[in-house]
């Protein structure tokens, strides 16, 4: 897994501080191709993985991708879903039959109604999700996924209900159709890594907020550093520097200290940033595999 | 450990399942929904003990709490029942769609000393907490006008309907959207005295409103401004804003920030000062022990709790007579409107039967 991977939240809107950022945010990237710009500032600073929803707007990310396949070859799509609102927005759009048929995979109508069908039919949702998840990786046929999460509203409702063999449900589709590792993103990592343990899922990928100040880090900060050191797990870091709440220096410094973690996600707009965020990471994680592209 | 059981598996009943699932002082007993389906799933995956009858829970479970989250044309008859067996209750908002029933309900509980809240997570947000502790210092000085919005993309075209889209359910923009920043501006500004130019504005629903405007009138010519509209695409999620005057300074606050600005004439509190101040979310709110959709979500259930231990049932910031308030102001623009325009009729609250209580 590479160190620095990046995020999408800058691309939609999603700012954790300031409505007024989101919105000049939405504006700046409604053209999909200040997407592909800042995308490609990622790419040229060696940050050649993406972190993203399963967004509509992703999808023609994904097109754009897969039509110049030579500058992207080393390229890695890490898709987050499901995209709750797309769902929400579908079904009261076209109904339960209609959002499904728009969702379904290439496989064939038949089969996958069959599989989700049935599996709707006797309470199983080891079939539901397995569709479910096809469904959203439509979109990345032919590109390079790696890791696929599961994001953090779905997780952590499941693991609040106590739904815990969804996660296991989740790593083996992930880990036999698409040969990619499952990830799991959530507000609640020690109460997270308790419930993969028991369900069997071994040394995960869990991403989750890890900040020096125990912003939005659930459970508590002792407990978090107590898990990343206790605990098998591959941890990515994000909100690392709090959405602007600590400096970006003293930020990484403190992350790269941290036992387990195994990578940042951040997000930026401008090649400046993103070059910052990279040379920090050179500094305090010197083994470092990122190089920049020559 | 409070045992505690949850009517309603909706979006909200859900959600609060989730969280108070993972409360330490909490043992959840029993769910309950009309809509078996979803008790099955659970029931299967988690072994949670599952009930599609509302009575038959109350008489077989021994219970302390109860979360009520169903559509609130039926929460008076589930908080009287629940009241009858002296449960300590968390209710969804909209509270009653009916004042008369909504006070009586509230006395009862009142009486009985029970823990009574309804679920105006607003009141748990860290910014909207700080504008509230500002104002009761008197930091903007005198208050003489509120603008309080809210928007966001719910119904964007013209489509089928759900109890969400109903006013006689405790649906439309009025009750499910609207209600939220009347209930902050009832919490900063106390009671109107009266309601005026109230717009209720369908924009593509058929059955009820997509838009409200009100004018709140309070004494010495304050006033209160309510704008909101749950057919606005260019949000990504429903947005409350408050934007709040006084003589010596302005305060604007939404989810994630507080901004205040304070004039040299300004008693300035300690860590702000004169001009333009900011505070963060980070700043500004309280970890919880368990996160799913923010915060105030699980804020608010574990004030729940906290009160229940503390046996504090009388000074409740959501309590239902608090939610009251709402329900009346609510209930005026609704008056006002009519009063308006005398050929649109409001539709008459049904008094149906529902899936819930079988054998009434």
């Amino acid at each position: 897994m590479d160190r620095l991977l990046f995020g999408d939240n800058q691309f939609f809107g999603v700012n954790h501080m300031s409505e007024e950022k989101a919105l000049a945010q939405s504006i700046r990237f409604q053209d999909i191709q200040a997407v592909i710009d800042v995308l490609d500032n990622a790419y040229d600073e060696g940050v050649k993985s993406f972190m993203c929803t399963t967004h509509d707007r992703i999808a023609l990310v994904a097109d754009y991708m897969r039509a110049n396949p030579a500058r992207y070859q080393d390229f890695s799509f890490l898709p987050c879903m499901p995209y709750a609102h797309k769902y929400a927005n579908a079904v009261t759009e076209d109904g339960m039959l209609g959002a499904l048929k728009r969702f379904m995979p290439d496989e064939g109508l038949v089969n996958a109604v069959m599989r989700g069908g049935m599996s709707l039919a006797k309470k199983d949702i080891e079939g539901i999700t397995t569709v479910l998840v096809d469904a959203e990786m439509k979109m990345f046929t032919g590109l390079r996924t790696p890791i696929i999460f599961l994001q953090n509203v779905v997780v952590d409702l499941l693991l609040g209900l106590g739904f815990k063999d969804a996660f296991r449900i989740f790593a083996t589709h992930v880990r036999s159709r698409y040969n990619a590792e499952p990830g799991f993103i959530t507000m609640n990592l020690p109460l997270l890594l308790d419930a993969l343990e028991e369900v069997g899922v071994e040394n995960p990928i869990v991403c989750s907020n890890i900040n020096k100040i125990g912003f939005r880090m659930c459970g508590g900060f002792e407990a978090y550093v107590r898990a990343l050191r206790e605990k098998k797990v591959r941890a990515i870091a994000m909100s690392v520097f709090a959405s602007g709440a600590i400096a970006p220096d003293e930020a990484i410094e403190w992350i790269c200290q941290q036992p387990n973690i195994e990578s940042i996600v951040f997000g930026a707009s401008s090649r400046s940033n993103i070059r910052n965020t990279r040379e920090l990471v050179d500094r305090y994680w010197p083994s470092s595999s990122l190089l920049p592209a020559a | 450990m409070i045992r505690l059981a949850i009517v309603g598996l909706g979006k909200m009943g859900l959600s609060h399942y989730s969280i108070i699932n993972t409360h330490p002082n909490i043992e959840l007993v029993a769910i309950c929904d009309s809509a078996g389906y979803v008790l099955d799933v659970l029931n299967k995956y988690t072994g949670v003990r599952t009930y599609t009858d509302f009575d038959t829970m109350l008489r077989e479970v021994a219970l302390d709490a109860l979360i009520i989250a169903t559509p609130s044309s039926i929460h008076t008859k589930m908080v009287k029942a629940a009241l009858d067996k002296n449960l300590h209750l968390f209710c969804e908002k909209p509270f009653c769609l009916d004042t008369a029933e909504g006070e009586e309900i509230t006395r009862i509980a009142n009486e009985k000393g029970l823990i009574n809240q309804v679920g105006y997570h607003y009141r748990f947000v860290g910014a909207f907490q700080e504008v509230k502790r500002l104002l009761d210092i008197n930091a903007i000085g005198e208050v003489t006008h509120v603008l309080a919005e809210a928007y966001g993309p719910v119904v964007l075209k013209p489509k089928g309907s759900t109890w969400r889209t109903q006013r006689s359910e405790g649906g439309g923009c009025l009750y499910d959207y609207a209600a939220h920043p009347i209930n902050l501006v009832n919490w900063y500004m106390g009671a109107p005295q009266r309601v005026g130019g109230t717009i209720l504005n369908k924009i593509f629903s058929k059955d009820t409103d997509d838009e409200v405007c009100a004018t709140l009138y309070y004494e010495g010519g304050k006033s209160a401004q309510i704008s909101v509209n749950w057919s606005d695409e260019s949000y990504r999620k429903m947005t409350t804003k408050m934007t709040i005057w006084g003589t010596n300074g302005r305060i604007y606050a939404d989810r994630q920030e507080c901004k205040v600005y304070f004039r040299g004439t300004a008693c300035i509190p300690q860590g702000y000062e004169q001009g333009w101040n900011v505070r963060y979310t980070t700043d500004l709110t309280e970890a919880v022990w368990f996160y799913l959709r923010g915060e105030e979500y699980s804020a608010q259930l574990d004030y729940f709790v906290r009160c229940i231990e503390g046996k504090c049932a009388s000074d409740n910031v959501n309590s239902f007579e608090n939610a009251m308030m709402t329900d009346r102001v609510i209930a005026m623009m609704i008056a006002d409107v009519k009063g308006g325009q005398k050929s649109d009729a409001q539709p008459e609250i049904p008094k149906k039967r529902t899936l819930f209580f079988r054998n009434r």
